[in-house]
């Protein structure tokens, strides 16, 4: 593949840096304006991953982690796409998830919330897409939890969803929701996000013809990172 | 109506959140999980190069060191070659050599650290505008900010690409580290010289901070806010 440059990063998709409601992000935004940088050689390369940087265990968490018995909760598959805005699949790219157990509660030292540890649950993933730009998780879905922010708020069921794509340039983290979610609507980290259709993408429908009868439901989650540019008159980077 | 555009649009950001040690670093979180934690590996032990250690906090717009970040470091071998096929040099890339590292910093301190070896100068871009002969000129110099009036390949100075996430930060924040001791490449490099506030470059440049296991320490703050506030790049 010719070496290109990406599409412009659509600022009016992504949540601004500063978002009042979500408290955390008040000492945690710059003030001044990011600076546009075209893409040199730096950006449009990023870290390449291989089947032996992973095992083929660490993307289905009802096991990866299963001491003397499985997980507690409802069990579901996570699967989908990582495309670009070209709609072009995006192959051999690592995703990685985390997430709480059934009850909202993570697998992590700083979360003392008093809903149990799940001794068969670790609560991360990952994966490598194949040729298609396809991926799939096996997990339980995760509980919803309260969170210090404003007085009663808590966060959505939610999954921590983590993608390389082939540059550094289209490097995310978002995270994923669950359809017909009430608490969607009400969370301020959802509501970071400006615009109503950027929201919904980050929402998974149910899949009924991804799951497996008597075994577990599924959900569908495709992930759009910023396309390459096409060459056309291309003034090109140096060296290509 | 005109024609419409079929193009996809891009998924929007959310915050890695507190626990993002759990999916990307969960020794870190307490647990032990994977046979590997990736991102520990840099510049693997037979990498050539000078290595060096790089070290430093991010601090709010409170002046209180952030604790929870988590970064990723993106770089060149010592020759200035990305491990990466898109980078025309990949193939003689430095063994060992990945380019990308993952490091959280500590719980207490906010400090975070990584070992690695100093980047060499990569291609830079062309500059804007019609491909027009630039004459000859003497050795000495200088680019202008888009690197025109230089012969030869234009390169950028050594340098390492950063993104920063945590709790609080919407949007994963990009910013590069350039080195003090680079002083002629840096006054040379296009990308500092887009930063129009002369002073604000200084955000960018690690500074000598003495030795550790014998290796050179350089050490990197990153300001999200305020006074001193660190320049973030739209890559």
């Amino acid at each position: 593949m010719t070496p290109a440059e990406y599409h412009a990063c659509d600022r009016r998709r992504h949540p601004p840096a500063l978002t009042p409601n979500y408290k955390t992000s008040v000492s945690r935004s710059p003030r001044f304006a990011a600076l546009s940088l075209q893409n040199s050689l730096s950006e449009i390369t990023g870290p390449v991953f291989g089947h032996n940087d992973i095992d083929p265990i660490d993307n289905d968490l009802i096991r990866n982690y299963a001491k003397e018995g499985e997980p507690i909760g409802e069990r579901i598959i996570v699967h989908g796409r990582v495309l670009d805005e070209n709609a072009r699949p995006v192959p051999q790219t690592l995703v990685e998830i985390w997430q709480a157990n059934a009850g909202g509660r993570y697998r992590h030292r700083k979360d003392t919330y008093l809903a149990p540890i799940d001794p068969n649950f670790g609560g991360c993933g990952r994966t490598l897409t194949d040729a298609d730009g396809h991926y799939f998780f096996r997990t339980v879905k995760p509980g919803a939890y309260p969170w210090r922010n404003w007085v009663n708020d808590w966060r959505p069921a939610h999954i921590h969803v983590s993608v390389f794509g082939r540059a550094f340039a289209q490097r995310l983290i978002t995270q994923m929701y669950f359809e017909g979610d009430p608490l969607i609507p009400r969370c301020p980290i959802v509501q970071t996000i400006p615009d109503p259709a950027a929201i919904d993408q980050l929402i998974a429908p149910l899949d009924m013809n991804a799951g497996v009868p008597l075994d577990c439901l599924a959900y569908r989650f495709d992930i759009v990172l910023r396309g390459r540019r096409s060459t056309m008159f291309e003034n090109r980077l140096e060296g290509n | 109506m005109p024609q419409p555009l079929h193009y996809l649009r891009e998924t929007a950001s959310q915050t890695a959140g507190p626990y993002v040690h759990i999916g990307l670093a969960p020794g870190a979180a307490g647990f032990d999980i994977y046979r590997e934690e990736l991102g520990w590996d840099i510049a693997g032990p037979n990498a050539e190069g000078q290595r060096i250690i790089v070290e430093g906090v991010v601090i709010d717009g409170t002046g209180a060191p952030v604790k929870d970040v988590l970064l990723e470091a993106w770089q060149a071998d010592a020759e200035g070659r990305y491990a990466h096929p898109d980078d025309p040099r990949h193939a003689e890339v430095a063994e060992d050599f990945r380019g990308w590292g993952r490091v959280i910093t500590d719980f207490e301190t906010g400090l975070w650290s990584f070992q690695t070896v100093k980047p060499g100068q990569v291609p830079a871009r062309r500059p804007l505008g019609p491909a027009v002969k630039v004459r000859p000129q003497s050795a000495g110099e200088r680019t202008d900010a888009l690197g025109r009036g230089h012969q030869g390949p234009r390169r950028q100075a050594p340098h390492i690409n950063l993104w920063i996430v945590a709790r609080g930060i919407n949007l994963g924040l990009n910013t590069r580290m350039y080195f003090a001791d680079e002083a002629e490449a840096n006054a040379a490099d296009a990308v500092l010289n887009l930063v129009e506030q002369v002073h604000r470059r200084e955000t960018l440049i690690a500074r000598p901070a003495g030795e550790r296991d014998g290796l050179p320490v350089w050490r990197f703050d990153i300001r999200l806010q305020g006074d001193g506030e660190t320049v973030f790049f739209d890559i």
